[in-house]
């Protein structure tokens, strides 16, 4: 058990490295231009974001649409650390202060409003996370409306890379441990589940708190990416478009929001040529989607390399 | 104490607005529990029909208005019938991110179709203001909190008294009882969504006139504090709706008439936080007990 265990980890570090190897081959030989790097980068804040979101709303059953708020204070965080102290050191630091603070608004937010359920918690956390951005809005040290500009780049791909990577296993982790099965029966029967002794409240708010701190590292690699941040950055229609990537690829499936997150990347990048019409084309496919596989692009489905080589035993002995 | 009543009146003719967009939202949420995103791109639409037959046909303001509700009640059916019916019975998620897309249509449609740029709406009732106490109210005013009222009751008395009203209230109460006495839930869902919409057509009117601009865009902020109104109010509720309206509506305008104008949207959130946290149905909402 414990062999087979390690081979899947390895299996999972293997692709890791390759994953990194082959960006820095295909960046080295030209074949990936800062445009495609660009989208790159995207993708894997997105999936910092949508990963945390999908831990929320797919494995504690919490809905929740308020992530923009979160990475409101991330980004700010970095944004307003780095133009004091521009560092390496400076933006580590600022990834942490911006972490502890939404884990303190997390906390704010989560405690009263995650009594709510469903939609009626769904508005409670977009009107947080509203609230978050007017008060950034009219602070003196964000700069009010107009934001922050000239934020030193240290978010370059490969540290986007690495911390794709951590985060997932964070919450991929989470999500497979104890505290994991305990969101995941809160979020299959509240009444079962505290029957049984577990407490919701507190496994409810473990899962938000952690999702918010994802969202607060995927908003400082943005600040520190784009190098330029406002508070409409930051609004409910950037909550929904990760709520989309979360959904697109089956809530509930971290394989999915990954899936989901390449196509919707690869999809915006391809359509910076049609204009107007890009809008359109993306509604429409959004629809479409939605209307004909309803669960999303994968539904629960999650990729494991420990599956994989169980069946491969399975076979085997057979 | 004149301040105080200018803000009161301004906030009423606001409110009206946010009034009616809300019943359309509670009305939907009441029948297929679908927070319908595409309510505010509705009343959008209705506001662009009417600037456009306005300039066109150089029709008045009665002619404008119900137009605009009749086009705006088809392109509601039809949004309900092409996106929504199909996810009937998916899960609630799923509907509410097809609701989403279909308001990124309307919105992107209409700038891809005539461009997004704001555009004046043409006056056709000309501004008079009356001044009473020392109180300014402009005829446009009272215009949109008659209009909004006229219609409030008209649809009271649809929900209350016509047979098409009390299907209604049977298919919000349980669709599948409901269709077993003999009632079609699928034309009932498609007569809600036709109701709400004409209401959100109507408000788009009305806030053309009021506020003498337009844009694709312009349906995104009120359909969202819409929406709030309607949770605070008591979502399923049809006078929650019209009481959480105006009750945003004057919030709004009595924030800024403290001068703390750059909180408004914050104040408006923040109260239905409170209002969640302490009901959490909503004023008017019924309080379903959770059964084991």
């Amino acid at each position: 058990m414990t062999k087979k265990k390690l081979q899947a980890n390895g299996l999972w570090l293997l692709v890791m490295i390759v994953g990194y190897l082959a960006i820095n081959l295909l960046v080295y030989t030209g074949v990936v231009d800062s445009f495609i790097e660009n989208m790159l980068v995207t993708i894997g804040i997105n999936i910092i974001l949508a990963t945390g979101l999908n831990l929320i709303i797919g494995f504690s059953g919490q809905f929740s649409l308020g992530h923009a708020g979160f990475m409101a204070i991330g980004a700010y965080a970095t944004g307003i650390i780095l133009q004091t102290v521009p560092t390496v050191g400076g933006f580590v630091g600022s990834i942490v202060v911006g972490i502890i603070i939404a884990i303190i608004a997390a906390i704010i937010v989560g405690v009263p409003t995650l009594r709510l359920s469903g939609d009626y918690l769904a508005i409670a956390t977009m009107g947080a996370a509203e609230i978050i951005r007017v008060v950034i809005n009219n602070m003196k040290i964000t700069n009010g409306a107009a934001g922050l500009f000239n934020i030193p780049q240290f978010a370059t791909w490969p540290v986007v890379y690495v911390l794709v990577c951590v985060t997932t296993i964070v919450i991929v982790n989470f999500a497979h441990s104890r505290a994991g099965r305990a969101i995941q029966a809160i979020r299959d029967d509240e009444i079962a589940a505290e029957a049984v002794g577990v407490n919701p409240t507190k496994w409810k708010l473990a899962a938000f708190v952690l999702g918010a701190a994802t969202a607060a590292i995927g908003g400082s690699l943005h600040a520190s990416y784009i190098q330029t941040i406002a508070p409409s950055d930051f609004g409910i229609m950037n909550s929904i478009a990760l709520l989309i990537i979360v959904v697109l690829g089956g809530v509930g499936s971290m394989t999915g929001t990954f899936l989901a997150a390449i196509v919707l990347g690869v999809l915006d990048t391809v359509l910076q040529s049609f204009g107007t019409l890009r809008m359109v084309i993306y509604a429409v496919a959004l629809i479409v989607i939605m209307v004909f596989k309803p669960s999303g692009l994968l539904g629960r489905y999650e990729f494991s390399f420990a599956h994989v080589l169980n069946r491969h035993k399975k076979e085997d002995a057979a | 104490m004149h301040t105080a009543m200018q803000q009161i009146i301004n906030g009423l003719s606001l409110g009206s607005i946010y009034a009616l967009l809300a019943l359309g939202y509670t009305m939907v949420y009441g029948i297929i529990k679908l927070i319908n995103f595409a309510h505010g791109d509705v009343y959008m639409l209705g506001a662009f029909w009417g600037y456009f037959i306005i300039n066109k046909y150089h029709v008045d303001f009665i002619v404008a208005l119900l137009s605009a509700m009749i086009v705006t009640a088809f392109a509601g059916m039809l949004i309900e019938y092409l996106a929504y019916r199909p996810l009937r019975n998916s899960p609630r998620i799923t509907a509410l991110i097809t609701a989403i897309g279909v308001s990124y249509f309307l919105e992107n449609g209409m700038s891809y179709l005539f461009g997004a740029n704001t555009r004046n709406f043409p006056q056709v009732v000309k501004q008079h203001n009356y001044t009473a106490f020392g109180i300014n109210i402009s005829n446009i005013q009272l215009l949109i909190l008659v209009t909004a009222i006229i219609l409030m009751v008209l649809l009271q008395l649809i929900i209350q008294k016509t047979k098409m009203g009390t299907a209604m209230r049977a298919v919000a109460v349980d669709q599948e009882a409901a269709a077993l006495v003999g009632i079609n839930p699928d034309h009932v869902i498609s007569f809600t969504f036709g109701l709400g919409s004409a209401l959100a057509g109507a408000a788009g009117v009305l806030i053309g006139l009021y506020y003498n601009s337009i844009d694709p865009l312009m349906g995104m902020t009120p359909g969202i504090k819409a929406f709030v109104a309607a949770v605070v109010g008591g979502i399923g509720s049809v006078p929650g709706a019209a009481i959480g309206g105006f009750l945003i509506g004057l919030l709004e305008t009595g924030v800024q008439a403290i001068g703390l104008s750059a909180y408004k949207d914050a104040a408006v959130y923040v109260v239905l936080i409170l209002i969640l946290i302490v009901l959490p149905s909503g004023l008017l909402g019924k309080n379903v007990k959770e059964k084991v």
